[in-house]
This record gives structure tokens, C-alpha cells and sequence, in this order.
């Protein structure tokens, strides 16, 4: 057994955990290496969530997840908003914290999706400008996810895994890694996936994701949506055994949030990831553990 | 730049006016307009599946392809402004109200108010409830000038519609709806979550209009006159406050003039 460190996420796989699971948690607590929140649901005042997650929080290390803090928008970000992270940051100090390459309020109005960037400077300053102020507002690192897009700007200068490097890079973030959002933007806007991974730097990189997209037909195309509701397609994982290959151990989060399965479906997802990691532990390692 | 083309994407997925972002999305096989439709299918699917959790019973009532629609025309309306979703849905009632394809169901928007009321019942400040033996030490003349402090998960909800027997009938675990004469007179109902779940107490008029004034301010002696007035001259103030007592309606008593919290 893994001396069970609280701060500190672990290189093992862990699973996003949903309401519907709140109850498996509490009652028979499932052996996965951690867990990982959307620091959005937990923002309500007091009632039985936030109570079942501070429970669930002893047993696990914990990750905040945040999906609304829209780093991309033009118009800064929330102070509000910032300071409701801040407090729930205190309350359940989480090992890691994360947000999106991404953009979801304008003009006061939250979309509710993560909207895509154009690879540009001036994008490029206003990103670095959001992160270094949440990271300053949070008083901690962030790791910043590369998103899934279904468009792209022909006004990008630079392509994406230049744009996450300069994020890094400059403000000094880490890097929230999603395999699956690789292979879903590199078939929608055909590059190689593996030259992702070529210009990502991996010493930034503190976290992978992974999880299930959806196929939708148009016409004789295809394109990809990233919709979290299916188990991780093969090609994922083998861009997974890629990634690994070249990171080494690291933490790895299963994601699954649409027609979200019964808990043992999304342990039988991590497992095999699980297997992936044990595969570039050295061997001593994994008789210690 | 950025600024622009946000904004053409609020435009486009949000008002359907997608011709300024189009111009700015690279267009191949696919054209720009369709992959610009697949961020407008995600807010609007998604916004629509948050005010589905938080309405259940409005849901079954008008069926999921209307609620869809009406979800669709309250999100284009009233756009979330924080990106807090536990909290989106709170203008939603009145909306329904003047929403005019469900004109013929005058109730609906009474029922997304006390859905409402739970919902943030739900999610509101914990608190421990005021109990039964609270006023034990309390000199009877001196319990008159009290103001008692509504539990921060408290919500009053009142309708000329029998709006908790509807909610009852329409919960979504029911498999058959029992019938309910919507005319049968209205309801007024206190929602309360002093611990983990969420209840709902019928009240009658004057114990509606009792909490109603003390959660105004009023001294118990003022909250109770308000009770008698409301219709129900021998409204029985001891019953109804023990009652209270006894469900957690009360987070606290303040003595009036100091406007402390004496306990």
C-alpha cells in the first residue's frame, strides 16, 4: 500500500467523481488512486454534497477540476468567482488544481462550454495575463488542460502545443495533458498527434486525462466530439501508451460525464490504465509500493 | 481582435446569429456554420440538463420535448451570468409564467417555484435548528418580544393552486400520477433542510403569514397579530410555534431591541 499522503496526487490513475457515485464513495470506498472534482459543483453554501464530499475527501487525495473560470475571455476573469475557488481551495486543499485552454464568458454572459482560442499574441497575453492572476487570487500552480476544438481560426499563428508551451512557459503553470482531446482535435483538424507530443513540454506536463468522444457523421467527413460519454477508444489508449512511454509515471484521471455508467464500468476504465502505468514503473518500484 | 470574435461567438451560439463568427472559423468539408452548431448544441443541451435536474416534476408535467423548448427560450432570455450552475434557474419560474405555449397549464409556474424552493434549500448555509426546549429558559413575558431567525434553508412558497399536492402527484419516481383537481383551492408551503434532506410543510394562512412577518424582522407579538389578521382570527400561536420548534424553522431568537442573538 501507498502511504496515503492527502496533498500530494499520486502517480496512479484516479477517477472523476459524479454525483451518482457520491453514494458508492461513502459507503464501500473503491480502490482507485485518487479523485478529481469539478470545483463548480461545490460551490453551494452548505447541504449533503458538499457534506458527502468532505468524507469522501479523507479517504483520497483530491484534485479541483474547474471548468468555468474561462482563462480566454478578452475581459479578465471573475473576482467573484475567483474568490468562491479560493475559499473552496481552503476547505478541501487539494493535491492538484486545473482550468482549460479555453473561453466561456463574454460580456458578463457564461456559455456553458469550453469555447475555443485563436493561436494568436494577443490571445497568447491575455491567457498568460488570466493565469498569472488566478494563480496569484489561488496562491498555488495551475495545470492548464489543452482543449478539444471543432473549429479552427485561419488567424492562429501558432499551433496549439506552441501556444500551451508559451502558456508554461511564461507564467510558470504546469500542464493538464488530455490524450483524448489530442486525437479528438487531430482528426478534426488533421495533424499528427504524435507531433503534439513533440512540442508539448513534457517536463510541464503534471497530469493526463483521458476519456470517451462521440463520432458524429456529416456527410462523407467525420468529426469527433468530445463528449466524455463512452469508454476511452483504442486509439486513445494507444496514444496514451505513447505519451507514457515518453513520460514515464504520472497521474492519470479517467473521465466520464454523460451517460455515466454504473461505478464498476469506470473502475474497469481505470484499471487498464492502471496496467498502462505499471508498464513504465520500473520493477522495483512496483514491489515497494 | 479576441474581443470581436468572442463576442461574434456569443452572437452565434446564443442568438442563432452565427455570420460574424462563421467568418472567422476556417470552412472545409464541413462547412463553418455546422461546426459552430456543435458549441450551440452544447449550450443550449447543457443548460437545458442542468434546469431538468433542478425541475424535475415541471419536466413530467409538460413532457421533455416542451421542456426542451421552454429551456431553450428561458436560456436565449436569461443566460447564466455566473458560472455557477446550482444557481442557475432561479428566474426560470416567472418566466414560465408568462411563457405563452404553456398558458394552458396556469399552475406550472407555482410548481418550478417550489421545485425552486427545494433546490435551494438544498444547497443554502447549514445550520444547527433552533429546538423544542429553546425557550426554556426564556421568561414567558419576554418570549413575546422575540424575533425569531428563519433557518438559512427556509423558503415560503404560496400559490392559489394546491401546489404541493401537485408537486407530490408529478414527482418523477411516481409511476402513476393520482389525479388532483388543480381548483381545489391554493396551498402555501414551507420548504425547509434543517440536516440532510429537503421537506415541505403544508401551512395555513396564518402560519404562512406568522413566518412570513417574523422573517421580515417583526417581534413574535407583532408576527402573530399578522397570523390573525391573515384570515384566521383563532390562529393558534403556542401549536403552531412548537411545531416549528420541532421541524427546525429556526436558526436562532434575537431579543428585539438589541437585535442580538441571545442563545
Amino acid at each position: 500500500m501507498d502511504t496515503f499522503r492527502p496533498d500530494a496526487i499520486p502517480a496512479r490513475t484516479g477517477i472523476g467523481l459524479r454525483h451518482t457515485h457520491m453514494r458508492d464513495f461513502v459507503e464501500n470506498p473503491p480502490a482507485v488512486g485518487w479523485i478529481e472534482v469539478h470545483s463548480e459543483n461545490y460551490l453551494g453554501r452548505g447541504g449533503p454534497r458538499n457534506r458527502a464530499l468532505e468524507r469522501i475527501r479523507r479517504d483520497y487525495p483530491m484534485s479541483c477540476h474547474g471548468v468555468g473560470l474561462s482563462l480566454g475571455s478578452c475581459e479578465g476573469l471573475d473576482r467573484d468567482h475567483l474568490a468562491r475557488l479560493r475559499t473552496l481551495m481552503d476547505r478541501f486543499q487539494p493535491g492538484l488544481v486545473s482550468e482549460h485552454v479555453s473561453w466561456s464568458v463574454t460580456g458578463g454572459t457564461y456559455l456553458n462550454d469550453l469555447l475555443p482560442l485563436p493561436y494568436t499574441e494577443e490571445a497568447l497575453a491575455v491567457i498568460c495575463r488570466n493565469v498569472d492572476h488566478a494563480q496569484a487570487a489561488l496562491g498555488r500552480r495551475m495545470l492548464v488542460e489543452n482543449p478539444s476544438s471543432y473549429v479552427s481560426f485561419p488567424s492562429s499563428t501558432m499551433p496549439e502545443w506552441d501556444f500551451m508551451a508559451e502558456i508554461a512557459r511564461r507564467t510558470g503553470c504546469g500542464i493538464l495533458l488530455d490524450v483524448n482531446n489530442i486525437h479528438v482535435s487531430a482528426h478534426n483538424h488533421r495533424f499528427d498527434a504524435d507531433r503534439y507530443l513533440d512540442g508539448v513540454p513534457l517536463d510541464a506536463v503534471g497530469e493526463i486525462h483521458v476519456a470517451g468522444h462521440f463520432v458524429q457523421r456529416f456527410d462523407t467527413e467525420t468529426i469527433l466530439i468530445d463528449d466524455h460519454g463512452a469508454p476511452v477508444a483504442e486509439p486513445v489508449w494507444a496514444l496514451l501508451r505513447r505519451t507514457l512511454a515518453r513520460l514515464g509515471p504520472m497521474p492519470i484521471l479517467v473521465e466520464w460525464d454523460t451517460n455515466i455508467p454504473e461505478l464498476p464500468v469506470l473502475l474497469a476504465e481505470a484499471a487498464k490504465a492502471e496496467a498502462l502505468l505499471d508498464a513504465v514503473r520500473p520493477a522495483e518500484a512496483r514491489h515497494v509500493a | 481582435m479576441l474581443r470581436e470574435l468572442q463576442d461574434a461567438f456569443r452572437r452565434g451560439v446564443l442568438d442563432g446569429d452565427g455570420a460574424d463568427a462563421c467568418a472567422l472559423i476556417a470552412s472545409d468539408a464541413i462547412p463553418a456554420e455546422r461546426r459552430l452548431a456543435i458549441y450551440r448544441n452544447n449550450t443550449f443541451g447543457s443548460l437545458a440538463t442542468v434546469l431538468r435536474a433542478a425541475f424535475p416534476v415541471v419536466c413530467r408535467l409538460v413532457g421533455e420535448p416542451f421542456f426542451r423548448q421552454a429551456a431553450a427560450a428561458f436560456v436565449r432570455t436569461a443566460p447564466p451570468r455566473v458560472p455557477q450552475l446550482l444557481a442557475y434557474g432561479d428566474g426560470f419560474p416567472a418566466f414560465l409564467a408568462g411563457f405563452p405555449p404553456a398558458r394552458p397549464l396556469p399552475y406550472l409556474s407555482a410548481t418550478a417555484s417550489l421545485e425552486w424552493a427545494r433546490q435551494e434549500a438544498l444547497f443554502a448555509a447549514d445550520a444547527v435548528p433552533l429546538g423544542a426546549d429553546a425557550l426554556a429558559a426564556v421568561p414567558p413575558e419576554a418570549v413575546a418580544g422575540l424575533g425569531f431567525v428563519l433557518h438559512p434553508s427556509a423558503r415560503l412558497v404560496a400559490s392559489r393552486f394546491p401546489v404541493l399536492r401537485i408537486w407530490q402527484a408529478n414527482r418523477p419516481e411516481n409511476e402513476r400520477v393520482p389525479r388532483v383537481d388543480v381548483n381545489a383551492g391554493g396551498e402555501a408551503v414551507l420548504v425547509l433542510r434543517p440536516d440532510g434532506a429537503v421537506h415541505n410543510h403544508l401551512l395555513s394562512p396564518g402560519d404562512l403569514a406568522l413566518l412570513r412577518a417574523l422573517g421580515d424582522g417583526a417581534p413574535l407579538a407583532m408576527a402573530a397579530a399578522a397570523a390573525a389578521a391573515a384570515a384566521e382570527p383563532d390562529f393558534d400561536l403556542q401549536g403552531a410555534l412548537a411545531g416549528h420548534l420541532t421541524r427546525g424553522t429556526f436558526a436562532g431568537v434575537q431579543a428585539h431591541e438589541e437585535r442580538e442573538r441571545v442563545w
